[in-house]
């Protein structure tokens, strides 16, 4: 038999928290890192088959497929499904640039009615249902390290961090979460 | 914890998200090649590092990662606008007077070399 390249995946089998913020590791997704400038959104709009959104700190989400503003001409993509991405928007025929990051990252869910408590452990935005409803999400930081935050539910939000980043930001959620309560 | 308001994302964030960028509005010689050192050396080193209103390139850099332009004040850390680049600076009579009234220093409190 051939030998095969094992996949590894950055925490692996991961669970944690507390009672009040339950951590686990997502499933692996394809993501790509997409820059274009606003003549060209419609069309990759239509080519991923979700409107990129415009204003800052706002998502769309379909069938497994979330498209994250970063910046005005930034978006992250992830795809839950494992679609493969670059395809996708290689067929939109406009002039844009993406990078598959699938790999470079991976995300650690939080879910609890403290999940609030345990982001803020380390994250100095502001988390209230007001200034970070359900489906907002941004790029900031987790004390030391960068994540892109999304808030999935009122009470579950997704930590996308670089794999590199993920024994820390992994040991320092759960951490905070231990402190967000039983 | 000091909040910044950055013009792309259009809220104050946590300064734990930005970092300072140097001087704002240097405007970049189109004769680079005819310059002598000592004219270049003027526009890529010389600063004037004032005490007082003074206007800075930020970057939000773990937000969304524009460069944007502020008016601070280095006296009292406080910010007095921010703005996006490229656009020219703002009237500084339609900004809050620098507060170098209210701000005790220590050479107006402690020392006597006033």
């Amino acid at each position: 038999m051939a030998d095969l390249a094992n996949r590894t995946l950055p925490l692996s089998g991961f669970h944690g928290g507390s009672g009040a913020a339950s951590l686990s590791v997502a499933a692996p997704a394809t993501r790509i890192s997409l820059r274009a400038k606003p003549d060209a959104v419609s069309a990759l709009s239509g080519a991923l088959g979700l409107s990129l959104p415009t204003k800052p700190k706002t998502s769309a989400s379909a069938n497994g497929r979330h498209a994250l503003w970063l910046g005005p001409d930034e978006w992250l993509v992830i795809d839950e499904n494992e679609a493969d991405l670059m395809a996708a928007v290689a067929l939109s025929g406009v002039l844009h640039s993406a990078t598959d990051i699938s790999h470079r990252n991976t995300a650690i869910l939080v879910k609890g009615r403290g999940a609030d408590v345990a982001v803020n452990g380390g994250c100095p935005q502001d988390l209230s249902l007001t200034a970070f409803p359900v489906g907002a999400c941004s790029r900031t930081v987790l004390a030391k390290a960068e994540i892109v935050l999304l808030r999935t539910a009122e009470d579950a939000f997704r930590v996308e961090c670089w794999r590199s980043f993920a024994p820390y930001v992994s040991a320092l959620l759960n951490e905070a979460a231990e402190d967000a309560g039983n | 914890m000091l909040l910044i308001y950055c013009p792309y994302c259009e809220e104050e964030r946590s300064e734990l998200e930005f970092r300072q960028a140097g001087d704002a509005h240097i405007a970049r010689p189109t004769n680079m090649t005819e310059m002598t050192d000592e004219e270049f050396e003027a526009f890529f080193f010389l600063r004037d590092n004032v005490k007082g209103l003074t206007f800075e390139r930020w970057r939000h850099l773990n937000g969304c990662g524009r460069f944007f332009n502020a008016a601070r004040d280095t006296v009292s850390d406080k910010f007095l606008t921010t703005y996006k680049a490229g656009l020219p600076k703002p009237d500084l009579s339609t900004l809050r007077p620098a507060t170098e009234a209210t701000v005790e220093t220590y050479e107006a409190t402690e020392s006597d070399a006033k």
